[in-house]
């Protein structure tokens, strides 16, 4: 393989690095706390809302339900707005983030209220006021679900930042497109897959381990 | 039966137990109190607690008992405003705790501890951490919560575990993790909510006496809710009885338990000793008298009075022959009480005589049927 190849190989990953990293912190600063809401303002629960639960909702829902590559189109004035400009790595984050905010938010919200509700109540009686239950309760105890969660958004991002390069946000998908598809280079094609299989592997065992040292559950006795 | 030692020992001074019949204002008392769920558009509302009056009198240990459905879930949680009354007063030291908003009962809430079934401790804080719960949330310095938490871990006796996760922990130790995390706001009542149902029955024993250690010591008023006649026998002093949401029964637990007048109590007392007749008399035995036939009588020993000399001279005052069937004793808030079946072979005047004897030493006694 050639050494500019292996250049653009290089960049490519940076760029997917650069994407997955910026989206998935935007990402989890929204969405955590957009999960948490979610669990957390039924109707006779700690902020109960439960009209803005519903309408929260079905944003979220709206959002996971379109497919990603449309988004990405559908959203391009907005995109604008924020990065200023409608293409590039840079641009190819706001998608990417307004794609992961109610997938991480869904994620955040199952852990939180696979809490056992027990848990609440203790606290109450103890005279805490929500935030400190939110903090100190349910955040504490979903600690190992919320490492899955940000694990699974994580590999999800890779995937979905391989489709950016449809409105040039470059990285590891791009490359194999352009230059493994349509310049017939299938060693390109090949490498590009190995370093995602690598990175997925990477991100999923790191995650892994985090989650098993969050959680306190099952300790030999 | 050793009736002599047993005269002996019921003489412990009752009297000094930590509020018993004190005239000091009652550390929680219900005032007409009824909660009814549902009550909207959807459906009947379930009434959960009906006209609800009782009293917890300051430094006891007073238990709720009751089927599960009772309303002792309900009732227990109004005290710490868990849940609100739909009428009536909740009143904690004196203060109402219906009528104050969530900030006002935060307040009040760290002057409660509270216990519970599946002892909610959290699965990602040691069991110092766990103690130490409260206390955070109290908003007390980290040097203080050491100088608090160490001495409750050693009052239950889990100093070596400090550092333990609660998975590491049987469920006695949590269950003194929990207690301890109760006390850590050195609280003035503590709530225990079914606290040893998921506990073997030793395990119970020995929370049940450190419930007691801690009453005793502390001057701790504990109120209790169960579904098992044992706990309150073993540690409740005063004792209410709850069936479909209302109180049947309350006072002193010996005197509700050897009472038993409602119905409700005889049923949850079914456990108790000597209660149930055994089978060989129960088939034979018929509600009229016949010439001949012997009277089975159950005669009721409480406390101080013995029954065996008594019985002896039903024969040798009275010229009665009696037979021992059955017969238990047992110990209710730390008095003895205990019943024996006996037949008497005597025609029903003599039944009447024997029967004003006892009454007269002290001794009740039922007529239960007859057997030929």
């Amino acid at each position: 393989m050639s050494a500019d190849i292996l250049a653009l190989l290089f960049k490519a990953t940076g760029q997917t690095l650069y994407m997955v990293a910026v989206a998935g912190l935007i990402g989890s600063l929204f969405g955590i706390p957009l999960g948490v809401f979610l669990a957390t303002s039924g109707r006779g629960e700690l902020f109960p809302a439960p009209s803005i639960n519903k309408a929260l909702g079905l944003v979220v829902n709206a959002t996971r339900s379109t497919p990603f590559i449309i988004l990405v189109v559908a959203i391009i004035p907005f995109t604008r707005a924020i990065a200023g400009t409608s293409i590039g790595t840079t641009a190819a984050i706001v998608p990417l983030t307004i794609a992961t905010i109610p997938f991480i938010a869904r994620l955040v919200e199952t852990a939180i209220r696979e809490v056992d509700p027990g848990l609440t109540e203790a606290a109450r009686a103890m005279g805490a006021s929500p935030m400190q239950i939110v903090f100190k309760v349910l955040l504490a105890e979903a600690r190992p679900g919320i490492a899955s969660a940000l694990t699974l958004t994580i590999v999800s991002l890779i995937g979905y930042a391989a489709m950016v390069g449809a409105i040039g946000g470059g990285g590891l998908g791009d490359l194999g497109i352009r230059y493994g598809y349509q310049r017939f280079m299938p060693d390109v094609m090949a490498i590009v897959v190995v370093v995602l299989i690598v990175l997925v592997q990477l991100v999923q065992s790191a995650g892994d381990r985090l989650a098993r040292q969050f959680d306190k559950r099952n300790r030999p006795k | 039966m050793n009736m002599a030692v047993m005269n002996k020992t019921a003489q412990s001074p009752l009297d000094l137990r930590p509020g018993d019949g004190s005239t000091a204002k009652p550390m929680v008392e219900f005032q007409q109190v009824s909660k009814r769920f549902g009550a909207g558009s959807s459906g009947a509302e379930v009434v959960a607690l009906d006209d609800v009056d009782l009293i917890v009198p300051r430094g006891s240990v007073t238990g709720i008992i009751g089927r599960s459905g009772a309303g002792k879930s309900t009732l227990i949680r109004l005290v710490n405003g868990l849940e609100k009354p739909t009428s009536g007063h909740v009143l904690v030291d004196g203060t109402d705790v219906a009528g104050l908003d969530e900030k006002n009962l935060r307040s009040v809430r760290r002057s409660i501890g509270m216990i519970f079934q599946h002892f909610n401790l959290l699965s990602s804080r040691t069991a110092f951490d766990n103690i130490a719960l409260p206390l955070e949330i109290a908003g007390i310095d980290k040097q203080t919560i050491e100088k608090r938490v160490t001495p409750l871990l050693d009052l239950v006796g889990l100093s070596d575990k400090r550092n333990r996760y609660p998975s590491e922990l049987s469920g006695g130790q949590k269950q003194r993790i929990g207690i301890a995390r109760a006390l850590a706001t050195e609280p003035k009542l503590l709530l225990s909510d079914e606290a040893t149902s998921a506990l073997d029955p030793e395990t119970t024993r020995s929370i049940l006496a450190l419930l007691t250690k801690i009453n005793r010591d502390l001057g701790l008023t504990v109120l209790l809710i169960t579904h098992e006649m044992e706990v309150i026998k073993t540690i409740a002093a005063h004792v209410a009885v709850i069936d479909g949401g209302r109180i049947v029964e309350q006072g002193a637990t010996f005197d509700v338990f050897t009472g038993h007048k409602h119905e409700t109590t005889r049923a949850l007392l079914g456990g108790l000793a000597g209660m149930h007749l055994p089978e060989f008399l129960t088939s034979r035995m018929t509600n009229v008298a016949t010439p001949g036939s012997h009277t089975i009588l159950r005669v009721i020993f409480k406390g101080e009075n013995a029954t065996e000399p008594m019985l002896a001279r039903l024969g040798s005052d009275l010229g009665i022959e009696v037979n021992i069937m059955a017969g238990a004793v047992d110990e209710i808030a730390g008095r003895p009480f205990g019943m024996l079946v006996v037949s008497l072979l005597a025609d029903l005047e003599k039944i009447d005589l024997a029967r004003n004897f006892l009454a007269d030493h002290g001794l009740s006694s039922e007529v239960l049927g007859y057997v030929r």
